[in-house]
C-alpha cells in the first residue's frame, strides 16, 4: 500500500490542501490531482523544460520534485501566469513574434522566462539564451522565442 | 521496492540525526537524482524517505575560522551567486555556471552532488583540488557528534562514499585560499548545457616566481571515482612552469588516467582530451 501524506501550499495565489502519494511527482499531481494541465510532461527526467514551474518564485522541472515537497510553498504554474497582468507583455510578445508553433513547449518558455526577466529585467539575447538553456522547443527553432522574450523584457516593461 | 512506511520533513539537525539513528532512512534534498534514480529502479526507498529542505542551518556560506563552509542544502544556483564562493573559491562558482540548466540549479544542492558521487559530478573535481573537507554529523549516543575527512578520501565507488547509515553529510568546508593560490576547471561535454562530463579536469596550486607549488591536479569521469592525479602533481610541483615541464605533465595525466569507453566517448578520446586540456591549462596559467 501507497504511503499518503497531506500537504498545504500556495497555489496560484490560492491555499490549497491536497492528499499525496509519497512517492508521486509534483508535475503528475498537478496534472492528474488538482487538475491543471497547462503544465506539460515532455521527457520526466528534467531534459526539456516543459514542465517548469516557480516555487517560491525559482523555477524547477516538476517532474523531478516529489509533491510532498510543496508543503508550505508558493507555486506558480502557467495558469498563474496567465491571470497575473505582470505578464501580459510577455504573453503578448510569444504571439506577436510567432514564438508559437505547435505550443507544447509554450507554458514552460513562459514560466521560465518570467523567472529570467524577474532576476536580470535587463537582459540581453546572451543572458535570455543562457537562461532558457533547460527548454527544448522542436518547432521554432528559439530564435523567435529569444527575440519575443528580449522585446518583452526591455520594450514591454 | 520497500514500501514507504514514514515520511519526515525535521526542522532541526537533531531532529534529523535522530531520525537516522532509527535506520532505514533515504534521505531527499532536490530530489533531482533521487527522483530519476528511484522512478527507474536503480535505487530502492527506504522505510523512511526524510525530506532535509527545512532543517534550519544547513544551507548557506559562511567563514569558519580559516574556512570557507558551505552548508548541504544550499543549491548550486546559490553557490554560484554567493559573493564569497566568488571571492574565496571561484573555481567552484565556474564548475556550478556550468551545471545542467537554470531549474535543475534552482534544485540541486552540493550536499546531492557529493552524496550522488558521480565520477561525473561537476562540483567534486573543483573541491577536491581546493582541499575541500566533508562534515558528517551523527547521533549515536543522545549527542551530535561531527567528523571531517577530505573529499579527496571520501569516494569510494559510483554512488558510494564512507558516510555511514546514521550520519549526515552537514556541509563541505574550503580552507581560505593562500597568497598566489590560483585554481581552473575545465569540463567537456557535447553541448553547454544540460551535459554530463565527458571529462573534467581541475587544477590549483600557489604560484610563485613562474612555478606552481601545492600543487593539486584531479579528473573527473576517467575513472569510478573523481580522481587526485598524483603523477601528474609530482611533474609539476615546485618546477618552472616552461613547455618542457607541460609536456611532460601532460603526457603523466595521459598515461595516469584509466577511462572506459561509454556513449560520451572511447577511452582513447578521453586520455587524448586529457592530454590536450590538461596541456592548454597550464599554458594559460603559465601566462596568467
Ligand atoms: C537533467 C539533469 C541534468 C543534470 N546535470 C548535471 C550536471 O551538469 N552536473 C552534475 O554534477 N550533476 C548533474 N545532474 C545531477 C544532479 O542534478 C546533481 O547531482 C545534484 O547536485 C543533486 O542534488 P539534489 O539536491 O537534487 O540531490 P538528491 O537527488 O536529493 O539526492 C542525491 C543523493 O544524495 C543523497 N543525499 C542528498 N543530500 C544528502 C546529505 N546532506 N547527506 C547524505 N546524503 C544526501 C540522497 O539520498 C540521494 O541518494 C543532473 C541531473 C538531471 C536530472
Ligand atoms: S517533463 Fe520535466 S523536464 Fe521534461
Ligand atoms: S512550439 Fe512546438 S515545441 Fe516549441
Amino acid at each position: 500500500m501507497l504511503l499518503k501524506h497531506d500537504i498545504e501550499f500556495t497555489l496560484n495565489g490560492v491555499r490549497k490542501r491536497v492528499t499525496v502519494d509519497i512517492t508521486m511527482n509534483a508535475l503528475d499531481m498537478l496534472r492528474d490531482v488538482v487538475g491543471l494541465t497547462g503544465t506539460k510532461y515532455g521527457c520526466g527526467e528534467g531534459e526539456c523544460g516543459a514542465c517548469t514551474i516557480r516555487v517560491d518564485g525559482e523555477t524547477r522541472n516538476s517532474c523531478l520534485m516529489f509533491a510532498v515537497d510543496f508543503n508550505g510553498r508558493d507555486i506558480v504554474t502557467i495558469e498563474g501566469l496567465a491571470a497575473d497582468p505582470k505578464a501580459d507583455a510577455l504573453r503578448e510578445a510569444f504571439v506577436e513574434h510567432g514564438a508559437v508553433q505547435c505550443g507544447f513547449c509554450t507554458p514552460g518558455m513562459v514560466v521560465q522566462a518570467s523567472h529570467i526577466l524577474d532576476t536580470h529585467p535587463d537582459a540581453d539575447a546572451e543572458t535570455i539564451k543562457r537562461g532558457l538553456e533547460g527548454n527544448l522547443c522542436r518547432c521554432t527553432g528559439y530564435k523567435k522565442i529569444v527575440d519575443a522574450v528580449e522585446s518583452a523584457c526591455c520594450g514591454g516593461r | 521496492m520497500t514500501a514507504i512506511e514514514r515520511y519526515a520533513a525535521p526542522n532541526s539537525l537533531d531532529e534529523a540525526l535522530g531520525i537516522l539513528q532509527q535506520g532505514e532512512v533515504t534521505i531527499l534534498a532536490g530530489g533531482t537524482d533521487l527522483m530519476p534514480q528511484t522512478k527507474a529502479g536503480r535505487i530502492a526507498f527506504k522505510a523512511t524517505l526524510m525530506n532535509i529542505r527545512n532543517v534550519a542551518g544547513l544551507s548557506g556560506v559562511a567563514f569558519d575560522g580559516d574556512w570557507l563552509s558551505i552548508g548541504a542544502t544550499t543549491t548550486i544556483t546559490a553557490i554560484l551567486n554567493d559573493p564569497l564562493v566568488k571571492k574565496n573559491a571561484p573555481v567552484l562558482a565556474e564548475a556550478c555556471d556550468h551545471f545542467a540548466s537554470d531549474q535543475i540549479r534552482n534544485a540541486g544542492t552540493i550536499g546531492g552532488n557529493i552524496s550522488n558521487a558521480s565520477p561525473a559530478g561537476d562540483t567534486l573535481v573543483p573541491l577536491i583540488v581546493l582541499d575541500a573537507e566533508v562534515e558528517l554529523a551523527s547521533k549515536p549516543n543522545g549527542a551530535v557528534t561531527t567528523r571531517r575527512m577530505p573529499l579527496a578520501e571520501y569516494f569510494t565507488g559510483p554512488g558510494r562514499t564512507k558516510r555511514a547509515a546514521n550520519e549526515l553529510l552537514t556541509a563541505v568546508r574550503i580552507p581560505l585560499p593562500k597568497p598566489g593560490h590560483v585554481a581552473r576547471f575545465y569540463k567537456f561535454g557535447a553541448r553547454p548545457a544540460l551535459d554530463i562530463a565527458t571529462i573534467s579536469i581541475g587544477i590549483a596550486g600557489v604560484k610563485k616566481d613562474g612555478a606552481l607549488t601545492d600543487i593539486r591536479v584531479a579528473f573527473g569521469a576517467v575513472a569510478p571515482t573523481p580522481v587526485r592525479a598524483k603523477r601528474t602533481e609530482a611533474a609539476l610541483e615546485g618546477r618552472r612552469l616552461d613547455d618542457a615541464t607541460i609536456e611532460t605533465a601532460a603526457n603523466a595525466a595521459r598515461d595516469e588516467v584509466n577511462p572506459i569507453d561509454d556513449v560520451r566517448a572511447t577511452a582513447w578520446y578521453r586520455k587524448e582530451l586529457i592530454h590536450n586540456m590538461t596541456k592548454r591549462m597550464l599554458d594559460h596559467v603559465a601566462q596568467a
